[in-house]
Formats: C-alpha cells, sequence, structure tokens
C-alpha cells in the first residue's frame, strides 16, 4: 500500500510535452529520498487539459501541478511528498484564485463537466487489467454473460436511446438489431478508431486511457449479435493507443476475459488489431471494412448494408470507439440511468476536443444540451488576447461554422443539423476575428480533395470545381455568378456522391456561406478579405506617423521591397513585396499593417 | 492522389530480405493480410520499392496490380525512400488555425524543397500531416517519433539544427 499516488498524464498531449521524462526523473527522486515503499507513480490517460501539459495529479491530497518541467522535479519529491507542503508555484492558476485552494472538479474547465467515457482517463493506469477491474471494470460483461439473454442487450441499448458518437448519430441498438437478425455462420463486430477528423482526439485518449472499456464493450456487442470476432481498425498515426491496445488485449485473453468459453458461458470472442495507413476514407464505415480486407479503402454502394453483407461479405456491426466506451456503464448503471442525461433526442453525454484560438484547449465531455456559450465562455475559458468569438467548427471537413447568434443553441444531434453543421465525431475548433471564413472552407476542401479516394465522379471531379472556384474567390479573381455556380455543385455533390465524405464535402461551403455570405462578397466585389488573412488580397503599408526610420524593416524584408534611409519614414513597394509579414512582426513602433 | 513512383536505385540487404520473407510466411494465411504485409514491409526497408511489391506478389500470389493498388492509395505508404529525419507539419484544422501553414511554407523555403521531398543529402524530408492528436499544442510538428509543439517560426533554426 502506498501512502501517495503520484498520477502523471502519459496521453498524446503530455507525451509529446515530456511527461515521459518526468515520470523517470520521479521515480529516480522518489527512489533517492527512500520513499519508494510510500508513493507510487501511475502514468495514466489523459485529463482533458492538454494545454497545461505536462499534468500531474498528487492523491489523496488531489494536488493539480500543470507545465511541470523536469527541473521542478526534485523540489515537488522534496517538499510535497517527503515534507508535505503544497509547491504553490506549480499550482493550476484556476485553483489558487482564492485564499483556499480550490478542489479541481469545482473549477471552471471541470465543473460543467460530466465524464462518463472518459470516465477513467487520468484516473487508472491503463497498461494494468486490474486497476480497470478495480473501478468495476468487466463487472457489465459478466452481468450479460450470465444473467442476460442477447435481446434483452439489445433491449437495454435501445431503451437507453444511445446513438453513435462517429458523427451521424444512428441509435446503437437498432443497429446491433438487424446485425443480430440475420443469420449466418460467421459475423463480425468491429470498432471504429480511425479517428480522421482533423482536431479530434477523445478516440485516441479513450483508447491510451481506458482500452479495456473498449474490449468489454465489443465482447458484450458480439454476443448480442452472435459474432465471435471483432476487429478494431485504427489509427497507426497512433503509437500509443496502438500499444496500450496490443497490452489490453493480451491481458484480457491471460484473464480469460477474451478468448474462448468466457465466464464459463460458453460463449467466445477473441480481437484483432489491424492498423489503418492514412487515408480518411477509411472512416467511413464500408471503406474501412474494404480496408481490413486487405484492399484499397473504397466505400461500396449501399445497400447491402453492413448488418446484412459487411466485413468479408458476413453481417457485421461498425461502432466507433467514444460509442463503445458508453456500453459497460449502461448495462451496470441501467438504460435509464444513461437516459435521464441529454435531451429529449440525444441521450447521454458526447466529447469534444477543443481546439483553437481558444483558452482551455483539450478534452471535455458534457451532457448533451449543453450550450456552445457554456463550452466557450466557461469551459473553454474564452479567446484569448481578448478578441471576438467569430464561429465553432464542429463535424470537421464534413461539418460546419456556427456563427455567434447561435452560440445559445443546446447542442445535440438534430440541433446541429438544423443550424446547418453536424455533431461529428467531435471536434470543435474556434475561430476568431482574425479566422477567414472563405479561406477556413477553401482548407477543408483542399483536404477533402485530397482524401477523395477517387471511385465516384461527383466527389473526385466536383470537389476540385470546387476548390477551384474557392482560389478564384480568395485571389480576388472571381466573379458573382461563381458563388451560383459553387452552390449548384455542393447541390450535386449532395445528392449524388456514393459516401458520405462526397455527400458532406460541401457543408463547410454551404455553412459559411449561409452565415457569412458577407464575407465572400468582400472577396468578390471589394477585392478585400476582411480577416486579413487571403495574401492575394492583402497590402502591407507603413504608417507615416508612426515609423521612425530605424531601417529594421527594410533589413528583414528578404524582397528588398522597403525602400527609406535612417530615420526617414520607409515605404513598401507593393510590387516587390511578397506579403510574408516578416517586417511588420519586427517593426517595434507598431507602424507597420495591413489591409 | 499523386502517383508515386520510384527513382533511387533499390539496395536491400539479404538480412531484410529474410527478414521480410519470414513476416510473410507468419501473415499470410490471415485474411486481409495485404495490408499488415505491407506495412511490415515498410518497417523493414523504410519504403516499398518496386523490388519489394515483387517479393510480396510471389510469395502471397497477390498479383502486383493490386499491391501497388493499395500501395499507392494509403498516404502511409511511400514507394520513395525518406530522409533520414521526417519531418511532419501537423496541417489539421487546430494547427492550421493558429498558424502551420506559414511553418509548413518556411520550413520549404529553410530547406529549399517542396512537400513530400527529401534533401538531396538524404538527409531531411518534409510532409504534411493531419492531425497528429496533439491539439492542445498547436502548431505542431514531428521529426521522426519526436513531437514539437506550441511552434513559432522563430524557433525553427533552432529545432532544425539539433540535428545537423
Amino acid at each position: 500500500m502506498y501512502r501517495s499516488h503520484v498520477l502523471v498524464c502519459g496521453g498524446t498531449g503530455c507525451t509529446s510535452s515530456g511527461s515521459q521524462r518526468i515520470i523517470d526523473r520521479l521515480e529516480k527522486e522518489i527512489a533517492a529520498q527512500g520513499l519508494s515503499e510510500e508513493v507510487g507513480v501511475v502514468k495514466t490517460g489523459c485529463f482533458g487539459l492538454c494545454a497545461l501539459g505536462p499534468i500531474m495529479i498528487v492523491y489523496p491530497e488531489g494536488t493539480f501541478y500543470s507545465m511541470v518541467q523536469e527541473d521542478d522535479i526534485p523540489e515537488i519529491v522534496a517538499e510535497h511528498l517527503l515534507k508535505g507542503r503544497v509547491v504553490t508555484r506549480l499550482l493550476y492558476e484556476e485553483t489558487t484564485k482564492t485564499d483556499k485552494i480550490t478542489p479541481l472538479n469545482e473549477t471552471d474547465f471541470y465543473k460543467k463537466q460530466h465524464r462518463v467515457a472518459l470516465r477513467n482517463c487520468g484516473v487508472i493506469n491503463p497498461e494494468d487489467i486490474e486497476e480497470y477491474i478495480g473501478t468495476g471494470g468487466y463487472e457489465a460483461l459478466g452481468i450479460v454473460l450470465t444473467e442476460k439473454k442477447p435481446e434483452d442487450v439489445i433491449q437495454i441499448l435501445l431503451d437507453s436511446g444511445l446513438r453513435g458518437r462517429g458523427g451521424a448519430g444512428f441509435p446503437t441498438g437498432l443497429k446491433w438489431k438487424f446485425a443480430a437478425a440475420n443469420e449466418a455462420d460467421q459475423k463480425y463486430v468491429c470498432c471504429n478508431a480511425d479517428e480522421g477528423d482533423p482536431g479530434a482526439f477523445m478516440d485516441r485518449s479513450i483508447l491510451e486511457g481506458d482500452p479495456h472499456a473498449v474490449l468489454e464493450a465489443m465482447a458484450i456487442a458480439g454476443y448480442a449479435i452472435g459474432a465471435s470476432q471483432g476487429y478494431i481498425y485504427v489509427r497507426a498515426e497512433y503509437p500509443i493507443a496502438v500499444k496500450r491496445l496490443e497490452i489490453a488485449i493480451a491481458q484480457a485473453r491471460e484473464y480469460g476475459l477474451l478468448g474462448e468459453n468466457i465466464f464459463e458461458s460458453g460463449f467466445n470472442f477473441d480481437i484483432e488489431l489491424r492498423l489503418g495507413a492514412g487515408a480518411f476514407v477509411c472512416g467511413e464505415e464500408t471503406a474501412l471494412m474494404t480496408s481490413i480486407e486487405g484492399s484499397r479503402g473504397e466505400p461500396r454502394p449501399r445497400p447491402p448494408f453492413p448488418a446484412l453483407k459487411g466485413l468479408f461479405q458476413k453481417p457485421t456491426i461498425l461502432n466507433n470507439v467514444e460509442t463503445f466506451a458508453n456500453i459497460p456503464q449502461i448495462i451496470v448503471n441501467g438504460p435509464e440511468w444513461f437516459a435521464s442525461m441529454g435531451t429529449e433526442k440525444s441521450k447521454g453525454t458526447k466529447v469534444f476536443a477543443l481546439g483553437g484560438k481558444i483558452n482551455n484547449t483539450g478534452l471535455v465531455e458534457i451532457p448533451m444540451g449543453t450550450t456552445l456559450r457554456e463550452i466557450v465562455e466557461e469551459i473553454g475559458g474564452g479567446i484569448p488576447g481578448g478578441k471576438k468569438f467569430k464561429a465553432a467548427q464542429t463535424g470537421g471537413p464534413s461539418g460546419g461554422c456556427i456563427p455567434a447568434e447561435h452560440l445559445d443553441v443546446p447542442i445535440d444531434y438534430d440541433n446541429l443539423i438544423a443550424i446547418g453543421s453536424m455533431m461529428g465525431s467531435g471536434g470543435l475548433i474556434i475561430m476568431d476575428e482574425d479566422t477567414c471564413m472563405v479561406d477556413i472552407a477553401k482548407f477543408f476542401l483542399e483536404f477533402t480533395v485530397d482524401e477523395s479516394c477517387g471511385k465516384c465522379t461527383p466527389c473526385r471531379i466536383g470537389t476540385r470545381r470546387m476548390l477551384e472556384i474557392l482560389e478564384k474567390i480568395t485571389k480576388g479573381q472571381a466573379e458573382m455568378e461563381d458563388l451560383d455556380r459553387l452552390e449548384e455543385l455542393c447541390n450535386h455533390l449532395k445528392t449524388s456522391s456514393l459516401c458520405a465524405l462526397g455527400q458532406t464535402a460541401p457543408n463547410p461551403v454551404l455553412s459559411t456561406l449561409r452565415y457569412f455570405r458577407d464575407e465572400y462578397i468582400a472577396h468578390i466585389v471589394d477585392k478585400k478579405c476582411p480577416a486579413g488573412v487571403c495574401k492575394d488580397l492583402l497590402h502591407y503599408k507603413i504608417d507615416p506617423d508612426k515609423c521612425k526610420g530605424c531601417t529594421l524593416c527594410a533589413r528583414t524584408c528578404p524582397a528588398d521591397a522597403i525602400i527609406g534611409s535612417v530615420r526617414e519614414v520607409h515605404m513598401i513597394n507593393p510590387e516587390k513585396c511578397v506579403k510574408c509579414g516578416a517586417c511588420m512582426e519586427k517593426c517595434r513602433f507598431g507602424a507597420i499593417y495591413k489591409e | 492522389m499523386a502517383a508515386k513512383t520510384g527513382s533511387v536505385p533499390f539496395s536491400g540487404t539479404k538480412e531484410q530480405e529474410e527478414e521480410l520473407l519470414k513476416v510473410i510466411s507468419e501473415l499470410k494465411d490471415e485474411k486481409g493480410a495485404l495490408m499488415p504485409i505491407l506495412q511490415k514491409a515498410q518497417d523493414i526497408y523504410g519504403y516499398l520499392p518496386m523490388e519489394v511489391q515483387k517479393m510480396i506478389s510471389d510469395e502471397t500470389g497477390i498479383p502486383m496490380e493490386k499491391i501497388y493498388g493499395v500501395a499507392t492509395f494509403y498516404s502511409q505508404f511511400t514507394l520513395n525512400p525518406k530522409g533520414r529525419y521526417r519531418i511532419s507539419v501537423c496541417l489539421g484544422t487546430a494547427c492550421y488555425v493558429k498558424g502551420s501553414g506559414d511553418i509548413y511554407n518556411a520550413l520549404m523555403e529553410k530547406l529549399g524543397i517542396v512537400g513530400g521531398e527529401c534533401t538531396p543529402d538524404g538527409k531531411f524530408s518534409l510532409d504534411a500531416c493531419r492531425c497528429v492528436g496533439a491539439c492542445g499544442l498547436a502548431p505542431v510538428m514531428m521529426i521522426n517519433e519526436e513531437v514539437y509543439g506550441r511552434l513559432t517560426v522563430d524557433d525553427l533554426d533552432g529545432i532544425l539544427a539539433k540535428y545537423e
């Protein structure tokens, strides 16, 4: 027994900020102080507040240290762990605002959160199955295999109202019911861990922080639909998640929680890992299955739906990581418990990856029905630098931008679709007044052009034509008729593309056209980019009243575009200027501006 | 997706070939084994030249055109060797909004190559990547396995110098 546990985040964010070096140093210092018998170091999954990483929590007190550096370790060990004196200067600022140290769950970032899918992330050591079992893990599988019939399990899911967390929001219970009804000699359970939506990393955090929850839920799914084999399709870009899954699968097999005759019920289930190789389209269910089969990851027409003919032409269900992570707790706590959270048609919680122009970047899990304003202003701590909120982007390349006028809409599947965006897998990127919405639409189209698999014509050619129009607009070469052409193309893509990638590719364009049409018009008619992003429409100028003639800008300019001698007002030659902005960064008098 | 063709002479060793044959014999009876085989082959050789694809085809009986099709479909597979230090700049949304486009452009300028290329001395190769999942540290780039976060253009010279 340890008297104290030090939890250090080993998620990707904190590992990138050097948490492994901190763990090594911590263990060394603890040994040097002779505390190895008294203090245990645990490498956990993500705490959520990635912006302040590396993060460390000392229990039983629950002291939350943020942005810990290797050199801080001797002090933490000597002061806190040996003498019991908290190292105040390293505390998370939020917790030290008053004289008393505020408990973590009462800080702005955490107090509105409700952790279901992330409940074990940052709490247990994900590489030790006993810690998962210690927090109630594999209890749900035990209940299911010893007390429930497959149809009971499906009914529980239907009653809970759980909908797919990958983005489309299809009722999970219904998906299982369809697959269960189809007779076959072999069925499959697949887990979609090909989190491709740029800016979303909740699935990665669950896999890194609580991999057994996913394995347990997959086994439950196997029992419910009559499958004995599962596949997890995980991105190869997530090496930590892959490693923890491999460890978790091996441990579950060793404990008899995967394999043959689980809980002596006669039920067999095993799981294999398959690594993706960097194709966004493989997040689409039929493309993912084609990829597991060892082919180019191109989607297939539906019907037949995977519930009838999926992987290797057998009945298959595919659920997303976050969806699976909810299921063991629905079984243990009952469907009523889950359905008591959220809105009428969207139950439970949703994890969002909060990023972009926001103070508290990281992972947040909130009950459905929370408003965007609560997320941005309270949990997210507002926009840095006192800038103004412009839009929130959800659903990645398939979603849209939500403007300030809709900040008070309760977030759920149906409300987001009604305002022209979608839930998506949970990327939530905040944009401020310095973001050009036409440039953002172009950015997403570049992405879909790149990631279109090329199988169907509307997507392969349509996205490219759309991108060309957007490029014309951002270069100031477009005319108003181009907007009509753009909208027409959007409608063609929506109706005639083979899979969701093409069908949803127009969403970023349509939603920005809907809410920020004036910005498009400013680019086309006035040849101006109001946010000052689109380089072709920008001109750097020097304010003669502010310029002191220090020559720094002229010396910095890579294109010799700035003329003027010492103590004389300088000028920029627009013919030569390459608009790199180097002069503006260097000027100490704020004399250079762009318009 | 751009076509990728080999331009560097193949210089595989006997050891690499033995390792590959071992991998193939372990995996080839599994369903959908081609992707895992290609991934292991790329781990062994660093890339997937025609010679390696041919060996896989001969051993598994999977036709060359299918192997080439799969190898060129996925962005992680490369038919060209990469630099000793592989730089990938994240152009995911969170990083892009925070200026990773400027980082990418500055690297192209500093290294004198465009994305997807390798410096002539074989030292650095540069690629854009989609979201490494460290959005809290945006903008982010990776050099081999090392992640650099909260980047500014001014940091780049110092970071590149570490790899001299």
